[in-house]
């Protein structure tokens, strides 16, 4: 059962992300986006991290891509314009492409052997209350320096889309 | 019927293959927009390798720096697209190729 | 019995009544909003205007199914779609009783537990903006997109009072799946002081669930924060350019999410199935009930206001005795009571949405967004640390 959601889902963000990096209008993009971190967080919670699953869904896809959704329909962003592209980025792009993947699945083959096999239900680790205790204990310090860093992020992004005083 | 549990590696597979998406969505897209998005993408895929080890290392550890990960994600898509926002208003467009003021 | 039959009968038999439930609550909202402005609302279509969502039914299907020439085609048609099928989902995590056994089989009165239930409720929420924000703009139509991103802007803006009204109760009851906050409201203070989350002793929570309450009217789009798809202000707002089934499925994921946000409130604030007063006797509540309506049925049947009522009033009261006999009986009390109570309180939590829109004024859209976050928020976060420090000390 999980192999087979497994195998749907990944296709599923697989298509999605094609569609990211392929589709010209930027609206198609962000809904694909939304689509790949939906799967992303069906794949969360088959590894067991159920909090972090409810979390990307909530985070990622209910207010990042909100906001990205927003800037586009406010910009009134159209489809992409075609420009000349240097002859070496068409040439030798899609192979330095595949030869990165073709090194990435060769370094993980040769650690294959030591990895465990993903069964549904056999790491239950990943509850709120797991996470909270560790996130409270022992990871105080990055807890409070990125409630900071989200502080700074907030003025930042009031300062910058404010209008001009004139 | 007893069908053979997924191996870890598709995981880490799954992760590079939208890893590798992501780096091109960024290299090759023209509107500033989607080359954000791209970068999305890439700290999505990242996400997916941290908590496959963590299901193998059997500690949640990789679930915190995932959750540092989202946060920090989130708070750079806020202000780059209030970034974004300024840099339209001030040169009234979107193709990052047409930014070039300061080209020789 | 084999667990996912279980499962898929308990799923056939909510989303039937889920559906049915949203078909009569535009029914019971016609005829409470017109005896609030004292006139009779549906009246013709069947007994009482009971076959009226029939009628309304087969006119949104026949209805001409229109596809403006300069709409994207593809998200005008995604977002109804995204709409209901985001409205109908929470119902899934939804607990409407206790653990019942029915002819040897045990199981919960819930299609599916999740141990971060109530995050996944608030995580379809957030979803559920693209269905309204993409309305608004595929429609190719400076109405639309206003009322599309108005709507969207309002959504996003009191989720957090929203999220922080619902956490408060979650730190009395240290639980995020439904279940388990349910049955952390079991019990009875002092013999009757049932222990429901307004009533939980290190701070009861008050103000939390009246947060919650007028969040949840701005989350739904219902007056008195209703200006993104008010007739009057901005033609239709974000549903304008859509017709028959269409706009049906905007209709429905609006009633769904009503449905859904006050079985929520139930669920953390009023005890979810927990009756009110302990067990041996409020198990006769529902049976007293109907056989007080079904005599002021008979009462009314004797002295008839019109020449129909003679005959159609006695029918009523029979029906009243007969779901009156049905709750007497001993072996199905175990399961209808609970039930019952459940849906007496997210009944009266849905009679107070519909009071409202009769009753209140709507808001302007800048009052309503200054309302959001010069007022619920900083309320909803007092709430917050109150709840934390009485929780801490006690």
């Amino acid at each position: 059962m999980d192999t087979v959601l497994f195998v749907i889902f990944a296709i599923v963000s697989l298509i999605c992300a094609f569609n990211v990096v392929l589709q010209t209008h930027p609206i198609s993009s962000a809904l694909s986006l939304v689509g790949v971190m939906g799967s992303l967080a069906v794949l969360y919670l088959l590894l067991g991290a159920e909090f972090l699953a409810m979390t990307q869904v909530i985070v990622y896809g209910g207010a990042v891509m909100v906001l990205f959704v927003f800037t586009i329909m406010l910009l009134n962003a159209g489809s992409e314009k075609s420009s000349s592209k240097s002859w070496f980025a068409q040439i030798a792009g899609l192979p330095l492409l595949l030869a990165f993947v073709a090194l990435m699945g060769f370094l993980i083959k040769g650690v294959m052997p030591a990895l465990p096999a993903v069964r549904f239900g056999s790491f239950i680790g990943g509850t709120a209350e797991q996470i909270g205790r560790l996130l409270f204990t022992e990871y105080l310090l990055p807890f409070e320096v990125i409630s900071i860093l989200i502080l700074i992020a907030i003025l930042g992004a009031v300062v910058l889309a404010r209008k001009e005083i004139d | 019927m007893h069908i053979s549990p997924v191996p870890l590696s598709w995981y880490l597979l799954l992760s590079a293959l939208l890893f590798a998406l992501g780096v091109a969505g960024f290299l090759y897209r023209k509107s500033i927009i989607t080359v954000f998005m791209s970068i999305e993408l890439m700290l999505n895929a990242v996400n997916l390798t941290f908590i496959s080890f963590s299901y193998k290392l059997r500690q949640i550890d990789g679930h915190i720096y995932a959750f540092f990960v989202m946060v920090v994600a989130a708070a750079e898509a806020a202000v780059g697209l209030a970034i974004i926002l300024t840099i339209f208003k001030n040169r009234g467009t979107l193709q990052i190729d047409e930014v070039d003021s300061m080209k020789l | 019995m084999n667990f996912y039959l279980v499962s898929l009968i308990k799923l056939f038999i909510v989303f039937a009544i889920f559906m049915q439930t949203l078909a009569y609550l535009q029914w019971i909202e016609r005829k409470v909003l017109a005896h609030i402005q004292t006139r009779t609302g549906p009246l013709r279509v069947g007994p009482h205007g009971l076959l009226q969502p029939l009628a309304d039914v087969f006119k949104l299907l026949t209805k001409e199914d229109l596809l403006p020439p300069y709409v994207n085609r593809f998200f005008y048609l995604l977002s109804p779609f995204l709409a209901v099928c985001l409205a109908l989902i929470s119902i899934a995590v939804i607990p409407f009783g206790p653990e019942i056994n029915v002819f040897g089989t045990r199981t919960y009165l819930q299609v599916t537990d999740l141990h971060v239930g109530i995050l996944f409720v608030l995580a379809i929420s957030a979803v559920s903006v693209y269905g309204v924000a993409l309305a608004g703009w595929s429609s190719n139509n400076k109405y639309s997109l206003l009322g599309g991103l108005r709507s969207s802007a309002q959504i996003i803006s009191y989720e957090l009072p929203l999220t922080l009204a619902i956490v408060s109760p979650l730190l009395l009851m240290n639980q995020l799946s439904f279940r388990a906050i349910s049955d952390g409201q079991a019990g009875y203070y002092l013999g009757f002081i049932p222990r429901w989350a307004i009533f939980q002793m290190p701070f009861p929570q008050i103000f939390g669930f009246l947060i919650f309450l007028i969040a949840a009217f701005a989350e739904t789009n219902r007056v008195p924060f209703d200006l993104p798809e008010a007739e009057n202000e901005l033609v239709a707002g974000f549903h304008t350019e859509y017709s028959s089934m269409k706009f049906a499925g905007f209709f429905m994921a609006e009633y769904a999410n009503m449905i859904t946000i006050t079985c929520v409130a139930t669920l953390l604030f009023l005890g979810g199935w927990h009756p009110l007063f302990p067990a041996p006797y409020s198990n006769w509540v529902p049976t007293a009930l109907f056989i007080f309506a079904a005599a002021i049925a008979f009462f009314h049947a004797a002295q008839p206001a019109r020449k129909i009522d003679r005959y159609s009033f006695p029918v009523v009261g029979a029906i009243a005795l007969i779901i009156a006999a049905i709750f007497a009986v001993p072996v199905l009390q175990p399961i209808i009571v609970p039930i019952f109570w459940f849906l007496a309180k997210v009944g009266l939590l849905l009679f107070v949405f519909i009071w409202v829109r009769g009753t209140l004024p709507r808001f302007r859209y800048d009052q309503l967004m200054k309302f959001a976050w010069t007022f619920l928020f900083p309320c909803a976060l007092a709430n917050l640390l109150l709840t934390a420090l009485f929780v801490a000390v006690f």
